[in-house]
């Protein structure tokens, strides 16, 4: 099976029943997307088809229709996205392990929705989970990415 | 000026060691030193150094023993290091270091000890002395009770100040400028003539010399990096998704396992059959280790599938199977024999409720899952020498010993890599998985096993939070307290989870009564007694331990006694209350929320609740309405005192994280157990709180107390009795059982 990940055509051979957030894991090393629950309740596993966020625990390789993006393909530590450069600026993580799927959340809904309301955030972001409850920062760096991307 | 100077002659010599190419700083402890972590790796020098500082011609590495799950204490340690040793963050780099009887956590012990954080006096200052012994003996390097801050404090500023004194002698023995003309800045020493030297070139002369052993730490008015907002060393990877935690790594030639346990936590396989699981694609191998079946496969996803594919006959709960049965063990333990611990009893509360009306309730709070949001993993590879350990953990060195035992090897051939964690709570204080992982790795010698957990897996077979009931009776006087007697069982938590160290704990369990026994209120006839119910589920240190369940239980119960006296519950908290540090928090709330009563007008209340735990003054005010679906958080308001802020955006974000931690498992959140079997098994049934229901938060931290604290537990006790009494103020329903949607219902 052929997929194309932050750009790059890959090829693997499994399962085609194999969940996309394993194959991009285990297959090809690329694990900013995270298991939390394989049951599409936390979100940590997030990625964009084509920029629609989805979560990756629930596409069947063999399903998979479009191209990927993972938190690796949306900015580098180097080149941030806007949205990331909110997340270091407020320090949102604390243990971090969900804000890649936060991230990609996010990033997803201010490209349909460039001014969310505090109404439309808490709808869109209340399907990612974060256990370490670091929600009253993430509100605030969606505003500031919303801002930031508004005067881009 | 501090008291450096007393307390390194008592407690620390301070050394210094060559190292291949460099130098290590730190220290050693007590008459018999712990031996080097370190020593392999060094060349020469003292054998019993532990080095918190090591420079070499890689660049300088600050070493941070305490575990980091997210609180952001590798970030904490290394500031309090070069806050002393006048190196940036950004020069630095931050190892957390093998593990060895050297970090012993002194602060741990001091939390253990049976005296009020609030007593400073000599009988308690000499227990914690003889505490801190005994932690040397354990040889405990284990993160918890919030004592990373307090345990390092001063410990961590010495070696730094030990180090950079010592690298200014090795510049003037270099240079011939006397070290009183030295200056240090950004990782050099720096001559009158504005020249520096790099504290990288002065590395193998500083090994040489004596180290400096006398200095004196800075006054908190001199600070560079500590009490100011720091960038935490971690922030940039955790938001670009490159940072490795436990479950992302890889070692060359590794094979990937899942595993089926009996679900009835601590049960034996009587049989099982793999004929199914090892025809589907990907499975290698199926292996019976102790309870269950581990199932190795070429890709993790095959490993949980083949895991779900093994029939297995499991054997009966080795405790008892229904929930209801574990209520009635609590509440037949209310007894003279089950008696734990009374060291709270003020005036004469029998003779002050005899003739009285008498106010009776009683409190629950359930069993709880830690389940941060990475589920646990290890990965083991053992070979005929050694053996390698890739894990998340805060006991390296229970890991170690206990995989030495299982391996034969000896310790010091067992090496633990402590990763970075996505999330605890507690959770990682147990070491279920890499003994099941070295189970794996034995049978597969030569060969790196992954073991990861399914998310079903590590709810089934986390180690739960204790269950707790309350039993208070108390009477009120003249518009006042007057009298308040709470009794609490729970099976003792540190006899479980010692237990599976094979450790024993002699005396009362502390935990049985934290966050009770210990506040600080002047009620004139005042009685907490902890009763030990019997061992039922294992059960496991949950974040904030014994208080998560007992501020409900007593603050609760205080607030129903406050209102039975007609008095203000904010008012009469502030007259109660005798500690200092503990009424500033009170009052700091009142000010922040414009307190002016419980009563917001129709359908609205707010609710305020305090608890001292480990040593942590913590007042927290909730406001509410009362909508058509169901209650709204609109506001909540806290005020903690932990002595000295160390870095206050950390400070806000953990304060924050612990009220909605203890506002969703209030709120959403238990444990229950039906044949045995844990009911609940993924996050569907075990939300905690969602950003939707997630409340405005409003932080102040005081420093008025006179010992620095750590902030990662405290504010979850008082979070659910402030939510309840807030219920309780906007509609006179009073909620005395979490969790809370079981009998009202949430927006």
């Amino acid at each position: 099976m052929k997929l194309n990940v932050n750009g790059a055509d890959h090829e693997v051979d499994v399962d085609p029943n194999m969940p996309l957030l394993w194959v991009l894991r285990d297959e090809l090393g690329i694990t900013g997307p995270k298991y939390g629950c394989g049951i599409a309740q936390c979100g940590a596993c997030t990625v964009h088809i084509d920029g629609q966020a989805v979560r990756s625990c629930q596409v069947a390789i063999g399903d998979l229709q479009g191209d990927v993006t993972t938190i690796e393909g949306l900015g580098t530590p180097d080149a941030l996205h806007a949205v990331q450069a909110a997340w270091v600026e407020h320090q949102v993580a604390q243990c971090g392990y969900c804000q890649s799927g936060q991230i990609m959340q996010a990033a997803a809904m201010l490209e349909l929705n460039p001014e969310p309301t505090d109404a439309d955030i808490d709808a869109v972001m209340s399907g990612n989970l974060c256990r370490c409850g670091t929600y009253p920062r993430i509100r605030a760096a969606v505003k500031t990415a919303a801002a930031n991307l508004k005067g881009a | 000026m501090s008291r450096v100077g007393k307390i390194a002659r008592r407690t620390f010599l301070v050394g210094s060691a060559a190292i291949a190419g460099g130098v290590a700083f730190g220290y050693y402890m007590y008459k018999r030193p712990a031996k080097n972590p370190l020593l392999d790796d060094l060349a020469a020098g003292e054998a019993a150094l532990t080095p918190y500082v090591m420079i070499n011609a890689e660049g300088i590495t600050l070493i941070t023993p305490r575990a980091d799950s997210g609180q952001g204490v590798y970030s904490v340690q290394a500031a309090m290091i070069a806050e002393e040793l006048d190196v940036d963050l950004d020069q630095v780099k931050v190892d957390p270091g093998p593990p060895s009887p050297a970090y012993y956590n002194t602060a741990l012990a001091e939390e253990a000890a049976p005296f009020r954080p609030t007593n400073e006096g000599f009988t308690a200052e000499s227990a914690r002395g003889m505490m801190d012994v005994l932690m040397k003996f354990l040889g405990m390097q284990v993160t918890g009770g919030s004592t990373t801050v307090p345990d390092g404090y001063e410990k961590l500023r010495i070696a730094g100040a030990v180090a950079r004194e010592t690298l200014k002698a090795a510049a003037a023995a270099e240079t011939g400028v006397p070290v009183s003309q030295l200056k240090t800045e950004r990782g050099a020493v720096i001559l009158p003539d504005g020249t520096a030297r790099n504290y990288v070139d002065l590395a193998a002369k500083a090994a040489e010399i004596d180290p400096v052993e006398k200095v004196v730490l800075r006054d908190p008015s001199e600070w560079r990096l500590m009490g100011k907002p720091m960038m935490r060393h971690d922030i940039l990877a955790k938001s670009t998704g490159t940072l490795t935690y436990g479950i992302d790594a890889k070692i060359d030639g590794m094979v990937h396992a899942a595993i089926k346990l009996n679900p009835r936590q601590g049960g034996a396989m009587i049989s099982y059959d793999d004929s199914a699981a090892l025809a589907l694609p990907g499975v290698q191998k199926v292996i019976p280790i102790k309870g269950g079946v581990g199932v190795i496969a070429s890709n993790t996803w095959y490993a949980i599938q083949g895991a779900e594919a093994v029939a297995c006959d499991w054997g009966p709960a080795p405790f008892p199977p229904e929930q209801a049965q574990h209520w009635e063990a609590l509440a037949s333990s209310f007894t003279a024999e089950a008696q734990d611990s009374q060291q709270r009893n003020d005036g004469d509360v029998e003779a002050a409720l005899e003739g009285a009306q008498v106010i009776e309730a009683e409190y629950r709070a359930p069993y709880l899952a830690h389940a941060p949001l990475e589920p646990i993993s290890a990965i083991v590879q053992v070979t005929d020498e050694r053996v390698d350990i890739w894990t998340g953990t805060q006991i390296p060195r229970f890991v170690q010993s206990n995989v030495a035992k299982m391996t034969g090897l000896d310790a010091d051939n067992v090496h633990v890599h402590v990763m970075m964690m996505g999330g605890s709570f507690g959770h990682r204080l147990e070491d279920e998985v890499v003994k099941q992982a070295t189970e794996l790795a034995i049978a597969m010698k030569g060969t790196p096993v992954k073991l990861t957990y399914s998310r079903e897996e590590d709810m089934i077979h986390d180690f739960a939070r204790q269950i707790a009931m309350g039993r208070g009776r108390g009477a009120v006087k003249d518009g006042k307290v007057h009298a308040f007697d709470l009794g609490i069982a729970m099976p003792s938590v540190v006899v479980s989870q010692l237990g599976r160290q094979g450790l024993n704990m002699p005396g009362p369990d502390t935990q049985i009564v934290a966050g009770a026994w210990e506040q600080p209120f002047a009620i004139p006839n005042y009685r907490v007694t902890g009763y030990r119910a019997p061992q039922l589920a294992p059960i496991s240190s949950w974040r904030s331990v014994g208080a998560s369940s007992n501020g409900f239980l007593h603050d609760g119960f205080l607030d129903e006694l406050i209102h039975a006296a007609g008095a203000d519950p904010m008012v009469e908290r502030i007259r109660l209350c005798w500690h200092e540090p503990s009424r500033k928090v009170l009052q700091a709330v009142k000010e922040m929320s414009g307190w002016d009563g419980f009563e917001m007008g129709e359908n609205r209340g707010r609710g305020v609740a305090f608890t001292l735990s480990f040593g942590v003054p913590v007042a927290e005010v909730v406001e509410v309405t009362n909508t058509d679906r169901g209650i709204k958080i609109d506001k909540v308001y806290v005020a903690a005192d932990v002595g000295k802020i160390v870095d206050p955006i950390n400070f806000d974000n953990l304060v924050k994280g612990g009220v909605i931690w203890g506002l969703g498992h209030a709120i959403n959140c238990e444990i229950t157990y039906t044949d045995g079997i844990v009911d609940q098994t993924n996050f569907h049934v075990y939300e905690g709180l969602r950003m939707y229901q997630s409340p405005q938060i409003e932080v102040q931290g005081l420093e008025n107390a006179s010992k620095i604290r750590g902030i990662g537990e405290p504010p979850v006790p008082p979070a659910a009795p402030a939510l309840a009494n807030a219920i309780f103020a906007a509609t006179g329903q009073r909620l005395r059982e979490m969790p809370f949607n079981k009998f009202i219902d949430f927006v």
